[in-house]
């Protein structure tokens, strides 16, 4: 180091090497490289944090500066943002988005679990060719399309045979079930595939037949994976907004059946957000909805974490 | 009821739930297609809509959606190759890896419309691009980052190690050996899985209500420079997309032949996603067999 002329002959000796002076070519290209793909994963943070920062701020505002109580927010069964006095009760939404997303759940996964099963235990060949490519399509189909199937289909269908107008939180979970039918029976697929094939076997050759093998072996085995998928589908339906906005009626109150007109949290967004000024409270209000979907997301995926850590046990 | 009869009768109700599911996407294909395609036309695909009068078509919305996917595509797929080879390549085992793990999996697990309000807050509002094609490009990008991301890592994990370290053994830097010896062989997979993410991305609609905006201005398709207001490749008009039409019309729209317009449009939009999906798997098997020597 205290010696400048001798640092400056080993440079030239490499550079005469690789050809590349000071800073060879081969050290420069990993240079670029190494900026180039840290400023992506940089972006990336950046991005999460400023997702989570801006809406947080603005959605904390009623409670910071508009008077608005978070016991009123999340217990209040009057939604009346332009009335006097202003109203924000959320509640009837948080049930809306609750009920519709458990329902789904709850419509889909005994049907993503036979499915699974009939992929990987029953028909393997005709799983692989014919229902895992149509399942895949079902998860291709815009969500558009699927409020739009949900309202000429499934609504007057229900109008027909049920009591009331057919929109309402049934319909809207046969619509969500559909959706999230994909992502229960794809991890649940993924489960029974990766089961140890010795399991099977020993219980085949206890003599259980192969009912007996999937319900007292296989679905206790792959619980924590099956309620994986299930969680990832609630969580998938509590965020959909436009197909669930388009069958379910949005009336701002608890229904007192599944066939009355109801409304979730995304609903509520979607169709307020453009008739109301930016800073107002109404406004900022529903900046808070918004806020408390992120943190439904957050309570999902720290769910799903615990049940994986589970899964590898 | 003993072991056997049960057994049987649950694996006749299995395959019913099997046949259950066929039969609900062929209904929804069926319907949707034989609904729709009767009223798909010439002129349904390339006349702009009416507002109140019949005989509205969908022109201006297909190519918006296609130009937005485009834009959308541009900037996501270098974003997301980029943090990908980092995620497979660079990171370590370490806290900061499980980090940004735990960010590409929050973040594709945000709802789409609280993606579309994040867009609304930064790019329209605080960058001051309005409702237009590029805060909608921007928001699809977040909404789309963790796909790409999580395709290129898999594609680059599926790669044989002694491939990359034949490279460095060659004297390669790491970049190097990553870029023209990884990526080429990765590259199949990569193409798949973004095609992909672009049907998802065309049939999005949730994200883009408050950032490409829910109308679209009188476009002049013979003016091509797009730095004009009307003209179609200018990507700071606001753009209303296929997806975004389809759920506009059923909800409020006012012309008569509204059902039979989103019934249409829906059809347009399954085809294309179809197109998506039936072209990857094809593309795929196709340079997979011009690569390797199977069939």
């Amino acid at each position: 180091m205290n010696n400048p002329a001798n640092t400056e002959t080993t440079h030239k000796a490499d550079g005469a090497r690789f050809g590349g002076g000071l800073f060879p070519k081969h050290i420069r290209e990993e240079w670029i490289g190494r900026t180039y793909v840290y400023s992506c994963v940089g972006l990336l943070v950046v991005t999460i944090f400023s997702i989570v920062w801006f809406i947080a701020s603005k959605g904390l505002s009623p409670f910071m500066t508009g008077g608005v109580s978070l016991r009123e927010m999340l217990f209040g069964l009057k939604w009346q943002p332009e009335g006097k006095p202003p109203l924000f009760g959320a509640l009837p939404f948080l049930f809306g988005s609750t009920a519709t997303s458990f329902m789904a759940a709850l419509i889909a996964a005994p049907f993503g679990f036979c499915a699974a099963v009939f992929m990987t235990q029953i028909a393997p060949k005709a799983g692989r060719s014919v229902l895992q490519p149509a399942i895949e399509l079902l998860a291709g189909i815009p969500s558009v399309v699927y409020g739009f199937v949900g309202l000429s289909v499934v609504v007057p269908f229900l109008r027909e045979h049920f009591p009331g107008q057919g929109i309402g939180i049934m319909a809207g979970s046969l619509v969500l079930a559909v959706m999230i039918l994909p992502t229960v029976t794809t991890i649940a697929t993924d489960a029974l595939a990766t089961l140890p094939a010795g399991l099977k076997e020993g219980s085949f050759a206890l003599g259980a037949t192969r009912w007996q093998t999937i319900y007292k072996l296989i679905l206790p085995t792959t619980l924590p994976s099956l309620l994986t998928g299930i969680v990832l589908g609630i969580s998938r339906a509590f965020g959909e907004a436009l197909a669930v906005q388009m069958v379910i009626g949005n009336a701002p109150h608890i229904p007192r059946s599944l066939f009355e007109s109801a409304t979730t949290l995304t609903s509520v967004i979607t169709l307020e957000m453009g008739n109301t000024v930016g800073g107002s409270l109404h406004n900022n209000a529903l900046w808070s909805l918004a806020l408390i979907l992120l943190l439904m997301t957050f309570l999902f995926v720290f769910i799903v974490r615990m049940l994986e850590r589970r899964a590898r046990r | 009821m003993n072991a056997k009869t049960a057994d049987r009768i649950a694996i006749a109700v299995v395959i019913a739930i099997a046949a259950v599911i066929m039969a609900v996407l062929a209904g929804l294909l069926g319907y949707l297609l034989f609904r729709g395609l009767s009223h798909v036309s010439w002129h349904f695909l390339t006349s702009a809509p009416q507002t109140i009068k019949t005989g509205g078509g969908i022109g201006p919305q297909l190519f918006n959606s296609i130009f937005l996917l485009v834009l959308t595509m541009l900037i996501t797929v270098p974003l997301g190759l980029g943090a990908g080879i980092y995620m497979s390549e660079y990171a370590k085992a370490n806290r900061f890896t499980a980090f940004v793990r735990l960010i590409v999996e929050v973040l594709s697990s945000f709802p789409s419309i609280v993606v579309g309000l994040f867009g609304l807050l930064i790019f329209v509002n605080q960058f001051g691009l309005k409702y237009s094609l590029v805060s909608g490009a921007l928001a699809l990008t977040v909404f789309n980052l963790p796909l790409m991301v999580r395709i290129t890592e898999q594609s680059l994990a599926g790669v044989p190690r002694e491939q990359k370290e034949a490279g460095l053994a060659l004297g390669l830097s790491r970049w190097a050996a990553i870029r023209s010896v990884m990526l080429p062989i990765a590259f199949p997979t990569i193409l798949t899985g973004t095609i992909l993410a672009a049907g998802r991305v065309f049939g999005e609609a949730a994200a883009l209500l408050f950032t490409a905006g829910m109308s679209s201005p009188r476009l002049d398709f013979t003016d091509w420079n797009p730095l004009h207001p009307a003209s179609p490749l200018n990507p700071l008009r606001p753009a209303e997309t296929l997806a975004v039409h389809i759920w506009k019309i059923n909800s409020e729209g006012l012309a008569p032949d509204a059902p039979e317009i989103a019934a249409g449009a829906s059809a347009m939009l399954i085809v294309i996603v179809l197109l998506f999906n039936f072209g990857a798997r094809w593309l795929g098997r196709v340079i997979y067999r011009r690569m390797t020597a199977s069939k």
